[in-house]
């Protein structure tokens, strides 16, 4: 038998699929404007790149604002309780089907591997990208504002291209640890319709 | 305001019932009374020079002309000697060296030291044969070249500056080519502004042919339509010449051996500084031109501005009007005769020479992608007497200088020109060869560099050792001319792409071109790792949930 919990509220399934409808678009218009490949052609990915920036700058906005009114900010204080025995249960007790090692509730719907990865997101990919990405955007601005002269158009780019990589490397690793559910989709129904299965 | 705008509202009908009743009387006692004939009036210009008592005479020469010309116009032949165009000499106050057509030398047909009556068909004067040209000389002056609106007035190259007047002239002698005379008195009653076919008769034809020199100048700017200049659209702005370059005391400004390569005054506005070159981009459209509709477009392509000549974007190509343009030229393979012994031409597919008995290789181009330099305006000429080392990097006929950090600085788009030419081993400098003309020292005749040199250096006072190699030669033409309407603008992805326009440039940071490899490589080599591993973290647990099942 298994329980049902309601674990992401509207809101929450909300901001992941946008969130995951703009960072994705982000990443292959912003590796066109990179100069990896040619799609959409420069010009039109760097409008669709700036559109969808300030879509995510929003979006992150109101998923500030939502943290911190619901007190949800708390799921991501991270702790190295049970890392270790995360670590070891994606290396060795996933295959031989050895039980979970942490069980998920209402109060702490991450697992601590999570709350590390989705804090560094929030926290150090999120704030490098947006701010290397702004000051991108107004890179016209900066000799009004005073920067110029200790800015690097090449630094800010360094930057921004280093977050995008640590975004598409999470971006990877995530869409695969979601199919290490209780089942293959488990964890991916949870983020459609608010209710995660676990094992008793 | 309410009864500002209360009256404007009432009165208004008003005006129109009152106008549409006064009109018809009006009208309709036009056409009943006997008006005097409306007389036809020239409106481009105060004066009628079919009228003038002094043009009512046949003219026998160029000269004679000018005679005429300067009983009104006392003062115009004082002008003209103060000018570039007079003197072919320009001292340049920045470094001192002389220059001007007189002293410079070129890759094309090199200089003009015992080439004048071929070079100076070209003069704005008359009958300048050899060194000992009087430079003084007002009835010498050629008032025609500039204000001819027939199209009808030709100087013949080989004509000392003279046009063929009277018989028809052979030209070349014993060529079989007769050159018909110019109705010196039709021209000299036919006087007016300056057209873009005055200038382009020399400026079109610079180098000895149409479009050979400049690449943005050749006979298809005489009538462009939009797409090709967009100021000089004869449908449209129909600019002239002078238009850009505003011509005060007949010195025409805007001139390459001193170049404006970053204005920062704002657009030109009457009074303020006398010393703005009014044929820049910005004398008209001041130095944030750009205005776009999408939010923040507007300062991104003004920032471009701010490194870029506007040049670089709006002149998509050069030699775009149809006529090819000379891109390189090696005199040293010249004097190869056909197999009959005689002087041959080589054409290419579509009938560009491309060799010349007499000249060498050519290789021409037409919708040329300019190349791009940091370009701050200062322009060092090799001249004549500097030493010249060969070697395996050209040696540059005009050195341009510019960086991305001497602050006067912007990218420029040029045109290079490629030359092989002889020098002299011995004295380590360039020459200035006799190349032009039907006697026994040019080389166009007799194929023999030695006395062709000689002669142009004797002229010139300047030694030369005997002894004749050819050195591989560059020189710099900043393109200007055949500015594309605005939807024809080099686009975003020309620049910003692995095989981008600005390629090599230093000191700019463009997305697209410009990435920091090192970063590149451990990106994807992270992104491979984790695409990896979890890809065989699955398959372990897809190949053991199989057997577990199985």
């Amino acid at each position: 038998m298994s329980d049902r919990i309601y674990i992401f509220n509207r809101f929450n399934r909300f901001w992941h699929w946008s969130q995951a409808a703009l960072v994705i678009p982000l990443l292959i218009t912003g590796f066109e404007i990179h100069g990896t490949y040619s799609l959409f052609g420069f010009e039109t990915a760097v409008s669709y790149h700036t559109l969808l920036a300030w879509s995510l700058i929003g979006l992150w906005a109101f998923s500030i604002f939502w943290l911190f009114t619901t007190g949800e900010w708390r799921q991501y204080i991270p702790t190295l309780e049970k890392v270790d025995a995360m670590i070891k249960y994606y290396v060795t007790g996933i295959f031989t089907h050895a039980p979970h090692p942490f069980r998920l509730t209402r109060l702490q719907k991450h697992n601590p591997l999570q709350r590390i990865a989705y804090l560094t997101i929030l926290s150090v990919v999120g704030p490098i990208t947006w701010s290397t990405g702004l000051l991108y955007i107004f890179h016209d601005y900066w000799s009004e504002w005073g920067l110029r002269s200790f800015l690097a158009l090449e630094w800010v780019a360094f930057f921004h291209t280093l977050a995008a990589f640590m975004m598409l490397v999470f971006v990877i690793l995530h869409v695969y640890l979601i199919t290490t559910g209780h089942t293959v989709f488990a964890h991916l129904k949870a983020m459609i319709t608010g209710w995660e299965e676990v094992e008793d | 305001m309410n009864t500002q705008r209360f009256r404007r509202r009432t009165f208004l009908p008003l005006f129109f019932i009152l106008g549409a009743i006064l009109q018809v009387p009006a009208t309709a006692g036009a056409a009943t009374t006997e008006a005097p004939p409306a007389k036809s009036v020239k409106m481009n210009s105060t004066a009628d020079h079919t009228k003038y008592e002094e043009l009512q005479q046949p003219f026998a020469s160029g000269p004679e002309v000018t005679k005429a010309c300067l009983k009104c116009h006392t003062e115009a032949a004082g002008q003209i000697h103060r000018t570039k165009h007079w003197t072919w000499e320009f001292l340049n106050p920045e470094n001192g060296q002389r220059l001007g057509k007189k002293n410079v030398l070129n890759n094309f047909c090199i200089a003009i030291s015992q080439n004048y009556s071929f070079c100076t068909g070209c003069h704005i004067g008359y009958g300048w044969k050899d060194k000992d040209f009087d430079f003084t000389s007002e009835v010498n002056v050629d008032c025609l070249a500039c204000h001819d609106t027939t199209g009808s007035y030709r100087k013949p190259a080989g004509n000392a500056g003279n046009p063929v007047v009277g018989e028809p002239m052979e030209m070349p002698p014993g060529s079989g080519k007769m050159v018909k005379p110019v109705d010196l008195t039709k021209v000299a009653r036919k006087v007016g502004k300056t057209s873009r076919d005055n200038c382009g008769n020399c400026h079109f034809y610079g180098g000895g042919g149409d479009g050979v020199k400049h690449g943005d100048m050749d006979s298809s700017l005489a009538a462009p339509d939009r797409e090709l200049d967009v100021h000089m659209d004869a449908t449209g702005l129909d600019f002239t010449c002078g238009t850009c370059h505003k011509t005060s005391s007949h010195d025409v400004p805007g001139s390459r051996y001193m170049p404006t390569a970053k204005e920062k005054h704002g657009a030109y506005i009457r009074g303020k500084g006398e010393k703005v070159n009014p044929a820049t981009c910005q004398a008209c459209h001041g130095n944030t031109p750009h205005k776009s509709p999408i939010l923040l477009k507007t300062a991104r392509m003004n920032t471009h501005a701010e490194k870029m000549a506007c040049q670089v974007c709006h002149i998509p190509a050069f030699a775009r009007g149809g006529v090819a343009t000379k891109m390189s030229w090696d005199w040293s393979t010249a004097g190869q005769k056909g197999a009959d012994g005689k002087h041959m031409v080589k054409k290419d597919a579509t009938g560009h020479v491309v060799y010349d008995t007499r000249k060498g290789d050519f290789v021409l181009g037409h919708d040329v992608v300019p190349e791009y330099r940091w370009f701050n305006g200062d322009i060092k000429y090799t001249l004549l007497g500097d030493k010249v080392e060969k070697s395996a990097n050209p040696t540059p006929i005009n050195r341009i200088d510019g960086s991305p950090d001497d602050g006067r600085s912007m990218i420029w788009p040029m045109k290079v020109m490629r030359g092989v030419q002889p020098f002299d081993p011995v004295n380590k400098t360039l020459v200035m060869p006799h190349v032009a003309g039907n006697d026994d020292l040019g080389y166009w005749k007799n194929l023999e560099w030695e006395k062709a040199i000689a002669d142009g250096m004797q002229n010139v006072n300047a030694p030369f050792s005997g002894k004749v190699d050819f050195i591989k030669t560059e020189m710099y033409w900043p393109i200007t001319h055949m500015v594309a309407p605005k939807e024809k603008v080099v686009a975003c992805a020309e620049c910003h792409a692995a095989d981008s326009r600005l390629k090599g440039l230093p000191g700019i940071y463009m997305p697209g071109y410009s990435a920091n490899g090192w970063l590149d490589i451990l990106g994807w080599l992270a992104a491979l790792t984790a695409l990896l591993g979890v890809l065989i973290h699955g398959a372990v647990r897809i190949t053991l949930s199989l057997r577990k099942a199985g």
